[in-house]
């Protein structure tokens, strides 16, 4: 069976694959690629779980067809960390109990940096509008604000 | 050797700390793994074909398409999965639920399922299979289902149970009563709504063992039930616990996993089968939707005279105990000489309902704690002196029999009655609520290894799921009974091949059971240190204490000896007898009952009937907080599901008996920009039955909500709530019946 050739960018590394024209970036990342820490949780878009950053915009990796990655430069969870050193969000998570179960975490943590890049400096509110695209069923969010709220003067500082 | 499990005051070291959990690194980048995120060499694609009739009796399926398509490795009905049960209605529910038999029970029942090479030959082939169905009158709601001449989805009627409680003369008391209010309610159905969808990989082999990887809350209770319903020995199949991305009680319920592991016995290859969202919704969960009567009467000066409710819970097609839960739970906060609860169990065709932290709980505690709130308006008394007047306290009778021992409702009210929220200005279009709950708590049957390393470190291997922390609470109990440094411990979920059985994580039991095993566990390698220091040292093992973390020398003629650490003990351990560990397997009685009581402010849009909840506060018993921070996430999460179920989740059926809305989009859970900040406050009464005083704290954060909710926005709009969800339509609706009256 013949697939579609595909060369792009993840976490600054040159990768190809070849995929089917119906499968997703998310089919492409976990089932292909390896990277599993997108998550399926509705695969239609409406819980964030498998947020992935395309070309510098945050999108749901489940909405997106795999053979779209050509030529695109993709950051997903497994690349936010600088090898051991964690990234301010990251470890304001784990501080704060921004997790729970942590299966969401992938998706808060790519949806929070896309925040921050955008917005260095944001307020309870576009921080609750910003992240109103992922689903946390555990927390109540109160502690997940808060760690992005204490990430985001963290690296003002920084 | 008896394990004392009796309470006694200490100073704590790293109970009450807050450090991170071990395994939080691996949940920031992705690494943990889930449920979905695990492969076998060879492995197929599983997947169910679910009946789309909400009752349907099942004539004949006709497999053969199917099976002759190019890359189908297996497909199963119920044929392939013969009934073993040997007369155990329980276990032949389950099976019956797994895969329908004779009649599919709901939308989304599981009817047929296939293995294939990958996801688009195993979509494919479930369109090749041609099932023959003589669609049947169908009913899914409540008090329908009661009505003489309902449809029936069995041979007995659709009141599957019938339970009781309660004790006094409530006619004496209600005649006793000078004011009363008779009320009836109605909730909806909800979900679980974890965001981690069932998943599991299942490995059957010809020699008759099999490994299963699950996300699972209890993977020793998934095993027992996978290997009786597949007909093979316990001991025979190995279950591992993924990491869980939510399960909240509708992971403590086995649904696809017996079918993949049939799937992968027939296609001799290992099958993965992970549930979509729809299936998530349509096929397992939910919670029941209930329809409850209450009366309570007091005397003008506010004292209950009489309380009664009687409770009807939907169950799905197979009979519960959610009616008995709700039946056991409407009254508990209060201390009552007459009180009556009748608890009936509804089929419908709906999926089964499977527990939902605190099962059973948040409906009836609304419907109790509504009226509550009315009575004490009626009277003219404040709500929360009304529940102060009538609290339950130690040696209080409760409405479901046992004798109190020290609890927590009543502080907890005054913490509420004293909490500056009461007491804060509320805006135009404005109420504020509270309401109280409880829930008993569980122990259970539980087992945990703790290994000294040769470094002087220590695993424990518990067999309570984490779902929430509890790795790390327990490494913090493990560190304060050896006395040692949080740091030095690390514990791992062991699975059921290399740890005995363990009850599931449910009935908020996890940290209260297994830091009850720890603690025992601990001891046990505590005594054997002692003896290896009395033989490094050569003295009576009766002149050797432990303090510190550390073996000491008691008594003037051994004052010269160093004391012994951890570590210096167990670099010897190869001459003075080996290594070193200590296990505990107990059941763990006496979880502390606990109780909770909420206060919110909830703004309701009159034009549009929208609402904001504006603030929320927690206030809840925990008997000892073994890691604070958690305890606050485990209130805060609890609010939150239950200010989804108070004002927007609800099962939504079609004339047609068929689910409208499994998805996210349509049946919606609070977002970010839906909630406020929630604040929390941790009361600390100990529970006298576990060494720190432990209760469990998981579950009881979703009982009041419901009803503060309820209460608040009936103070916003003039108007008593009665049914729930409060959505916008409903509010509406409820303000209209009121102009018209």
């Amino acid at each position: 069976m013949s697939g579609i050739a595909v060369s792009t960018t993840i976490n600054g590394d040159d990768v190809e694959f070849l995929c089917q024209a119906e499968e997703t970036l998310l089919d492409v990342l976990r089932d292909r690629l390896g990277l599993t820490g997108a998550k399926e949780g509705c695969g239609t878009g409406d819980c964030g779980a498998c947020s992935v950053i395309v070309d510098g915009r945050l999108v749901c990796s489940c909405l997106v067809l795999g053979a779209e990655a050509e030529g695109r430069s993709i950051e997903t969870i497994e690349g936010m960390a600088d090898g051991e050193k964690l990234h301010p969000l990251q470890e304001k998570f784990l501080e704060h109990a921004a997790l729970q179960c942590g299966v969401c975490t992938p998706g808060f943590l790519m949806a929070a940096k896309d925040l921050l890049t955008r917005n260095p400096d944001p307020t309870e509110e576009e921080i609750r509008f910003a992240l109103a695209g992922n689903l946390c069923r555990c927390t109540g969010y109160d502690k997940i604000v808060r760690a992005v709220q204490d990430a985001a003067t963290v690296m003002k500082g920084a | 050797m008896g394990f004392d499990q009796s309470y006694s005051a200490r100073k704590f070291k790293s109970v009450g700390t807050r450090p991170l959990r071990p395994d939080g690194v691996d949940k920031v980048t992705g690494r943990a793994r889930y449920g979905a995120d695990f492969n076998m060499p060879g492995q197929l694609v599983g997947r169910v074909l679910r009946s789309p009739h909400a009752h349907a009796r099942i004539r004949g399926i006709d497999t053969s398409k199917a099976e002759a398509l190019k890359g189908v490795k297996a497909v199963i009905t119920a044929a392939d999965l013969p009934d073993h049960t040997e007369g155990d209605s329980e276990l032949y529910n389950i099976l019956d639920n797994c895969m329908a038999r004779s009649k599919a029970f709901y939308d989304g029942h599981a009817v047929a399922a296939v293995a294939a090479v990958d996801a688009a030959t195993a979509r494919k082939a479930l369109k090749l299979i041609e099932v023959d169905y003589e669609v049947l009158p169908h009913v899914t709601d409540v008090d329908e289902a009661m009505k003489p001449g309902a449809p029936q989805l069995h041979e007995s009627s659709n009141m599957a149970n019938r339970s009781e409680y309660g004790h006094g003369d409530v006619d004496a008391g209600f005649n006793q009563a000078e004011v009363i209010v008779e009320r009836t309610y109605k909730t909806e159905q909800t979900h679980q709504g974890y965001i981690e969808p069932h998943a599991c990989v299942a490995s059957v082999n010809g020699d008759g063992t099999g490994d299963l990887w699950v996300c699972t809350q209890g993977h020793f209770v998934y095993r027992q039930v996978c290997a009786s319903l597949l007909g093979m020995d316990v001991s025979k199949l190995r279950v591992t616990s993924s990491e869980i991305g939510g399960g909240f009680g509708g992971k403590t319920h086995v649904w696809a996993e017996p079918v993949a592991l049939a799937l992968s016995r027939k296609a001799g290859r290992p099958v993965k089968l992970v549930m979509t969202r729809d299936e998530v919704f349509r096929a397992s969960g939910p919670t029941s939707a209930t329809s409850i009567d209450v009366k309570i009467g007091a005397t003008r000066e506010g004292k209950i005279t009489a309380a009664s409710a009687t409770l009807r819970y939907t169950c799905g097609p197979y009979v519960g105990m959610w009616a008995e839960l709700g039946a056991m739970t409407a009254f508990a906060p209060y201390d009552l000489e007459n009180v009556k609860t009748v608890g009936f169990e509804v089929l419908v065709n709906r999926p089964k309902v499977a527990a939902y932290r605190a099962p059973s709980a948040p409906m009836a505690a609304f419907a109790v704690e509504s009226a509550v709130d009315e009575l004490a308006r009626k009277i003219g008394m404040d709500p929360v002196e009304f529940r102060i007047a009538n609290v339950a306290s130690e040696g209080t009778k409760s409405s479901y029999g046992p004798v109190y021992g020290p609890i927590g409702i009543g502080p907890t009210l005054e913490a509420v009655r004293d909490h500056p929220h009461m007491k804060a200005p509320l805006g135009e279009n404005q109420g504020r609520g509270m309401a109280c709950g409880f829930w008993f708590n569980f122990g259970g049957q539980t087992c945990t290894d703790l290994n000294i390393g040769a470094d002087g470190t220590v695993t424990i291997a518990v067999g309570t799921v984490d779902v929430g922390g509890s790795r790390a609470s327990l490494s913090l109990v493990a560190a304060e009974e050896l006395g040692i440094p949080y740091e030095q411990v690390k514990a791992v979920v062991a699975d059921t091949s290399t740890l005995g059985y363990n009850d599931m994580t449910d009935g908020s039991r996890g940290t209260f059971s297994s830091s009850m095993a720890t603690i025992s566990a601990a001891r046990n390698a505590i005594t054997v240190m002692r003896e290896r220091a009395a033989q490094m040292w050569d003295i009576p093992v009766g002149d050797v204490v432990w303090e510190e973390g550390h073996a000491k020398a008691k008594g003037e003629k051994h004052g010269n000896l160093p004391p012994l650490s951890v570590k210096e003990i167990a670099e010897k351990a190869g001459n003075t007898g080996g290594p070193i560990a200590g296990h505990s397997e107990i059941v763990a009685d006496g979880a502390g009952v606990s109780f909770a009581t909420h206060i919110c402010d909830i703004e309701v849009d009159p034009q549009t009937g929208a609402t904001r909840v504006v603030r929320y506060t927690v206030v809840q018993d925990a008997g000892k907080a073994v890691h604070p921070t958690y305890v606050e996430g485990q209130y805060q999460g609890g609010a939150a599901q239950g200010i989804g179920w108070a004002l927007n989740e609800e099962y939504i059926y079609g004339k047609d008996g068929r689910l409208q809305n499994p998805g996210f989009l349509d049946y919606r859970i609070p977002v970010c920009s839906d909630l406020p900040m929630i604040d929390t406050q941790i009361l600390e009464i100990p529970n006298p039955n576990h060494p720190y005083g432990i209760r469990g704290v998981g579950e009881t954060s979703i009982v009041p909500p419901l009803a503060a909710i309820a209460n608040a926005v009936s103070n916003a709009v003039g108007v008593r709530m009665t049914h729930i969800p409060m959505s916008p339509p409903r509010i509406l609706a409820s303000l209209e019946a009121e102009k018209g009256a």
